[in-house]
C-alpha cells in the first residue's frame, strides 16, 4: 500500500493511494500557472491518486495545427504520446488547450495511417494512438464520480455562485473531443454543485476568450472577455471557473484592461477548478496559490466565510 | 463593392491552394452565415467568415486577403461546430493565414520589437507559443 502525507488544515494527514495517472503538465503550469498545477496534485492525493508526471516532456505547441499539411506541429505533441505510452495507457492534463492538442493528435494517429508512419518515422518511435486521453474533471466524474466527490468534501462552499467558464478547447471539435454536449454541456455545473456550489448557468459560458488574439489583437481579446464576464456578472456570478491558462490570463488578468475601458466594470475573482476543489477538500487557503491570481479571491471567500 | 467575375477567376490557384491546405469544399458553402453569426470575434472583422469564404472560392485572392477577417480569428472552432455543411471555416481561416505566411517575402502579421516594454513577460507561454504559430511565418 503507498501513502502520501499532506497538510490539510493545521494537520498532516497520511493518506492511502490507489491510483495512478500520468501526467502531462504543460509549460505555463510549471510558470504561470502554477497553482492550478499545485492545487491539482493535492487535491488528487486527497482522493487516492497521484498525478504521476511524464519524463521528458516539452511543450505541446499551445495549437493543434489546422492547415492539413503542416505535419511539424503535430511532431511535439506525438512524441509527448508515444513516451507516455511506454509508461502506461491513460494520459491526463489540465490545461484546456493541452488536452485538446494531445487529444486531437492521437484521434489523428488512431486515425490516419499515412500520417502516423510519417511522424514515428520522424520521431523514431512506434506508437499506434492507443493511449486514453482524459482531462482531469473527466477523471473526477468518471473514476472518482461527483457523489463520492460530494462525500469527500470538508467545507460546502454553500451560497457561492461560481460561473463555470468552458470556453472551447474543452469541447470543440465535439466529435474528437467527446467531453460533453457541444452547446449545451453540464459537466463542469455537476462538478461545481458536488462543492456545494451554485452555478450559474449565462451564455456566454462556450464563447471564446479572444484565446491568441491576446497577443495578436489584444484589445479584441480584451472586448470578447468582457462580454463573457459581464454575462455571467449579469446572471448573478460572484466568481469564474476556469480550466485553462490561457482562459485565466483572458479573463482574469485582463481584468485591469477592462476596467480601463469600460469604468463600470467591477472585478470578479476567476478560480481554476482546482483551487475551489482544494478549498472544498480542507486544504489550507495558503496553499492554494491565490497570491498568482489577478483579481484577488480572499475578500470574497471570507466573506463567504470559506478560510 | 462592384465584383468582376471571370471564368479564369472562379475557383482558380488561389482558391485551390487554400482548398488543399484546409482540406475543405468551399462550394459546400450556400452561404447561410451561421460561422459569422456565431463567430465571437466577428464584431471586429471588416467583412464575416462567410464573405471571406466566398471571396475565396470566387478566386477573388486579393479582397480575400487584404481583410483582417483571418487575422482576427481565434480558432475557436464555434463555426466549424454550426456549420450546417460541415465545413471546417476554421480551417480556411488558418489555411488564409498559411497562404500569406508561407509567401518568400515572409510578412509575419505582428512584430516582436514592437511589442510595448514587460507585454511578453506579462504573458502566459500559452499564449506567446501559439500566437506565434499564428502570426509568424
Ligand atoms: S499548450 Fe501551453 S501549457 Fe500546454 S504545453 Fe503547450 S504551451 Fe504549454
Ligand atoms: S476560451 Fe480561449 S483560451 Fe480558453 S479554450 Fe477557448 S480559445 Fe482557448
Ligand atoms: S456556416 Fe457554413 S454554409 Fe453557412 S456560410 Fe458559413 S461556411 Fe457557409
Ligand atoms: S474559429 Fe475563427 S472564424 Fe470561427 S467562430 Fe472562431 S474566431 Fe470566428
Amino acid at each position: 500500500m503507498r501513502y502520501a502525507c499532506l497538510r490539510v488544515g493545521r494537520r498532516y494527514a497520511f493518506l492511502e493511494l490507489v491510483m495512478d495517472y500520468l501526467y502531462f503538465p504543460g509549460c505555463t503550469l510549471y510558470t504561470k500557472a502554477k497553482n492550478f498545477d499545485q492545487t491539482a496534485r493535492n487535491c488528487s492525493l486527497l482522493l487516492g491518486f497521484e498525478l504521476k508526471e511524464l519524463k521528458n516532456w516539452t511543450c505541446c505547441g499551445a495549437t493543434f495545427p489546422l492547415a492539413t499539411d503542416n505535419i511539424m506541429a503535430l511532431l511535439p505533441p506525438s512524441r509527448i504520446l508515444a513516451t507516455a505510452r511506454e509508461e502506461g495507457t491513460v494520459l491526463t492534463t489540465l490545461c484546456a488547450v493541452c488536452f485538446n492538442v494531445i487529444k486531437r493528435t492521437n484521434r489523428l494517429i488512431q486515425g490516419d495511417g499515412e500520417k502516423r508512419d510519417k511522424i514515428n518515422n520522424f520521431i523514431e518511435k512506434n506508437y499506434q494512438g492507443d493511449l486514453q486521453i482524459l482531462h482531469y474533471l473527466e477523471i473526477l466524474k468518471q473514476d472518482i464520480g461527483f457523489p463520492q466527490l460530494r462525500e469527500k468534501v470538508k467545507k460546502p462552499l454553500e451560497g457561492l455562485l461560481a460561473a463555470p467558464y468552458y470556453g472551447c478547447m474543452l469541447l470543440r471539435p465535439f466529435k474528437e473531443m467527446g467531453f460533453d454536449d457541444k452547446e449545451k454541456p453540464t459537466l463542469f455545473e455537476e462538478f461545481l454543485e458536488a462543492l456545494g456550489a451554485k452555478a450559474i448557468e449565462f451564455p456566454y459560458k462556450i464563447e471564446c476568450c479572444g484565446s491568441f488574439q491576446s497577443v495578436g489583437s489584444p484589445d479584441v481579446a480584451t472586448e470578447c472577455a468582457y462580454k463573457i464576464l459581464g454575462s455571467a456578472i449579469q446572471n448573478g456570478a460572484e466568481a469564474m471557473v476556469s480550466t485553462c491558462p490561457m482562459c485565466t490570463f483572458n479573463i482574469d488578468h485582463k481584468q485591469s484592461d477592462i476596467k480601463q475601458k469600460h469604468l463600470d466594470f467591477k472585478p470578479i475573482p476567476v478560480f481554476y477548478f482546482t483551487q475551489l476543489l482544494g478549498i472544498a477538500m480542507g486544504l489550507d487557503y495558503r496553499t492554494l496559490g491565490f497570491e498568482q491570481n489577478a483579481v484577488d479571491p480572499l475578500p470574497l471567500l471570507s466573506e463567504k466565510g470559506f478560510l | 463593392m462592384k465584383i468582376e467575375l471571370t471564368r479564369q477567376k472562379v475557383h482558380n490557384e488561389f482558391t485551390k491552394k487554400v482548398e488543399l491546405i484546409s482540406g475543405q469544399n468551399l462550394f459546400a458553402c450556400y452561404q447561410c452565415g451561421n460561422c459569422t453569426a456565431g463567430c465571437p470575434v466577428a464584431f471586429a472583422m471588416e467583412v464575416g467568415p462567410h464573405e471571406v469564404i466566398r471571396y475565396t472560392l470566387l478566386g477573388l485572392e486579393e479582397e480575400a486577403l487584404r481583410v483582417n477577417t483571418f487575422w482576427l480569428c481565434a480558432s475557436c472552432l464555434q463555426c466549424t461546430s454550426r456549420c450546417p455543411k460541415g465545413i471546417d471555416i476554421a480551417r480556411v481561416m488558418d489555411a488564409l493565414r498559411m497562404v500569406v505566411l508561407r509567401k518568400k517575402e515572409r510578412k509575419d502579421a505582428i512584430q516582436i520589437p514592437e511589442f510595448p516594454e514587460g507585454f511578453l513577460e506579462k504573458l502566459p507561454q500559452i499564449a506567446f507559443i501559439s500566437g506565434f504559430r499564428k502570426f509568424l511565418s
